[in-house]
């Protein structure tokens, strides 16, 4: 396979079909075989390059797993604290109106230490773009609870599975956000095929058109398998996320045009 | 042009921010600073004067990363708060002394611990100077000790933070934020336009450019050795503003016998002490720390080789005492004299504490 890409008679620009998005760096991702996050980033990567914004957008990846986003869109980026990349997001969006500004957050960052900053910036109908990577459990220390994670799931910090009566419930943020006035667009999506991939990054552009139309937050949730924190392979993981989380976490639009359609 | 006018001290916070070209204030109310949102919300700079960004956030947590943000972008940014506020604020702090940026944070104290009270204190010494959230960081702190240095603060604070991409704090408390003075107001300066931004902070996040790769604000590196050498530079530079930074004033000391070392307002109550002293005959002087952090001890320790003793006099149970002592070295007697929970002491408790702690001791 490899040995072709070297033959000159094949390497011509009339027979490109498709390349690495020039949003995406050279930078050797850290995230784990069969993990969401790098499909999220390249198709998140590619609607920035599509639509020309790459030297006006700003990203902000606060702590988890991709904390280190900004190794690999080539994109200013800030790195936040743990919860708080909506209140970053929205002073550099206000002082900066001219620029595209996303966030990126998983779901314990986004749906635990960050509901404050994310319900009021929503609620304020920050001009932004919030990406809420859902996979029901803190990977990047190793496999705890998060406030996404499913009745009955195991984790480092519920073992014998999450007890709702001790736990509390799995937490909808995104079905929360859709009924605040200042979220303009909210839609729940995932990256576990190709026709998947493709709605999703549908759904990214649409909200950065929303934005660069003025429109307010624009909240995107991908629900994303975390295999080796749930302990499955790769292809397991897919297929456990299929009969378990979308069940509960249902894909599709939740509100468009700033109005529910669910 | 320049205008005089009679405000309180928190207001002066405010009309110097409008002024100076501030870009954003981020805030959250408490009691005894909560005129400088107040004052902002009602100004509207957004509006009708500089298109200063002003918001109300949902907390302090919220407003210092807000701050965080418009700092990352190379904006002119602050904050204001009170000191359970301003613990708050600590995590946001640490990550922006972590990733250089330049802020101003303003700290109008009252008493703790806890939510203690809304009275004047000066108990947050040592969060203000020693660092205040995890890490090895140091934050640039100016006491003031009338509104015009309230004012005055304000730029020279926001000044120092670029100067240093380093917070800035102004350490102030509940009896500067609200007593009235007149100030002599700057003149209003134009805001920096986006390219000057860009120009100022070639390392902010104003979008990548042509001729640079993408920007990066971080605090993050997991390699120890990497880490290890950002620390090292981040008290090169802290030595540096050490070197070049220190302010302080001295008021009698010249003839001086015994010094009370006193920021703030009380610094203002010592002044007062020395007339009452001299009239007595005691040769009492002041110094005054302007710098908390850069501290002045080196004129202190310059004043330890010849005068007698001295008193340090704060709203609180003796925290700069222990850098004094520093600059002192035992050379001579240090005692304190404080009063906390939101008390202010009279000018004659100070000369009393003085007469029975270092003249009736000797």
């Amino acid at each position: 396979m490899s040995e072709n890409f070297d033959r000159p008679e094949i390497r011509k620009p009339e027979n490109l079909i498709y390349s690495r998005t020039k949003v995406l760096t050279d930078n050797i991702m850290h995230y784990c075989p069969g993990c969401g996050h790098g499909t999220a980033h390249r198709i998140l990567a590619e609607v920035i390059d599509e639509m020309g914004i790459q030297n006006d957008t700003i990203g902000v990846a606060p702590v988890g797993c991709s904390v280190l986003a900004y190794n690999y869109l080539d994109v200013d980026m800030a790195e936040a604290a743990h919860g708080r990349a909506p209140a970053l997001a929205t002073a550099i969006k206000r002082l900066n109106p001219n620029k595209f500004v996303f966030t990126y957050q998983g779901d314990g960052d986004l749906a635990a230490i960050g509901t404050g900053e994310t319900i009021h910036a929503c609620n304020r109908g920050e001009k932004i773009v919030i990406i809420f990577i859902n996979n029901g459990i803190y990977g990047m220390t190793g496999g705890q609870m998060a406030p996404t994670t499913l009745e009955g799931m195991k984790t480092a910090t519920c073992p014998y599975g999450r007890d709702i009566s001790i736990m509390g419930n799995p937490l909808k943020m995104t079905e929360l956000v859709s009924h605040l006035k200042g979220t303009y667009y909210v839609t729940r999506q995932s990256v576990q095929t190709p026709a998947s991939v493709r709605k999703t990054k549908a759904a990214l552009r649409k909200a950065f058109e929303y934005q660069k139309d003025g429109k307010g937050a624009c909240f995107v949730e991908i629900v994303s398998s975390c295999n080796s924190g749930w302990k499955m392979t790769p292809v397991q993981a897919n297929k456990w996320m299929e009969e378990n989380m979308f069940p509960f976490y249902e894909l599709g639009d939740i509100k468009v045009d700033g109005e529910l359609v669910k | 042009m320049k205008e005089l006018k009679l405000m309180k001290g928190n207001e002066a916070i405010a009309e110097a921010a409008i002024r100076c070209g501030m870009d954003g204030y981020f805030g959250y109310p408490i009691t005894p600073q909560s005129e400088v949102l107040e004052y902002l919300m009602a100004e509207e700079p957004y509006k009708r004067r500089t298109g200063m960004a002003v918001l109300q956030a949902e907390s302090e947590v919220a407003s210092i990363n807000m701050v965080y943000g418009g700092a990352a972008s190379g904006k002119m940014v602050m904050t204001s708060s009170s000191s359970p506020g301003f613990s708050l604020m600590q995590e946001g702090m640490s990550y922006i002394a972590g990733a250089e940026l330049p802020c101003l944070v303003v700290n109008v104290q009252r008493g703790g611990p806890g939510l203690g009270t809304i009275q004047p204190s000066q108990a947050d010494y040592f969060q203000a100077t020693k660092g205040g959230g995890n890490g090895d960081y140091k934050v640039i702190v100016l006491a003031p000790a009338s509104v015009q240095e309230m004012a005055d603060f304000v730029q020279l604070g926001i000044d120092l933070a670029f100067k240093y991409r380093n917070p800035a704090l102004i350490l102030s408390d509940g009896v500067i934020g609200q007593m009235m003075e007149k100030v002599e107001l700057a003149e209003q300066k134009e805001r920096l336009t986006d390219e000057q931004v860009a120009e100022r902070c070639p390392w902010a996040l104003t979008g990548k450019k042509p001729h640079r790769g993408h920007n990066i604000i971080t605090s993050l590196d997991l390699d120890s050795s990497r880490q290890e050498k950002f620390n090292e530079k981040l008290q090169a530079k802290y030595r540096e503003i050490e070197k070049n930074e220190v302010r302080f004033e001295e008021i009698s000391c010249e003839d001086a016998d015994y010094i009370a070392i006193a920021f703030g307002s009380s610094a203002r109550l010592c002044q007062k002490a020395i007339d009452l002293c001299r009239a007595e005959g005691i040769k009492l002087g002041l110094l005054r720390p302007i710098t908390l952090y850069p501290f002045p001890y080196a004129p202190i320790e310059k004043l330890a080789q010849r005068v007698k003793g001295f008193l340090v006099v704060e709203l609180n149970a003796g925290q700069m005492i222990e850098d004094v002592n520093l600059a002192v070295k035992g050379k001579v007697q240090v005692e304190h004299f404080g009063r906390m929970g939101g008390i202010i002491p009279t000018p004659d408790e100070i000369v009393a504490a003085l007469k029975t702690k270092i003249l009736g001791g000797k």
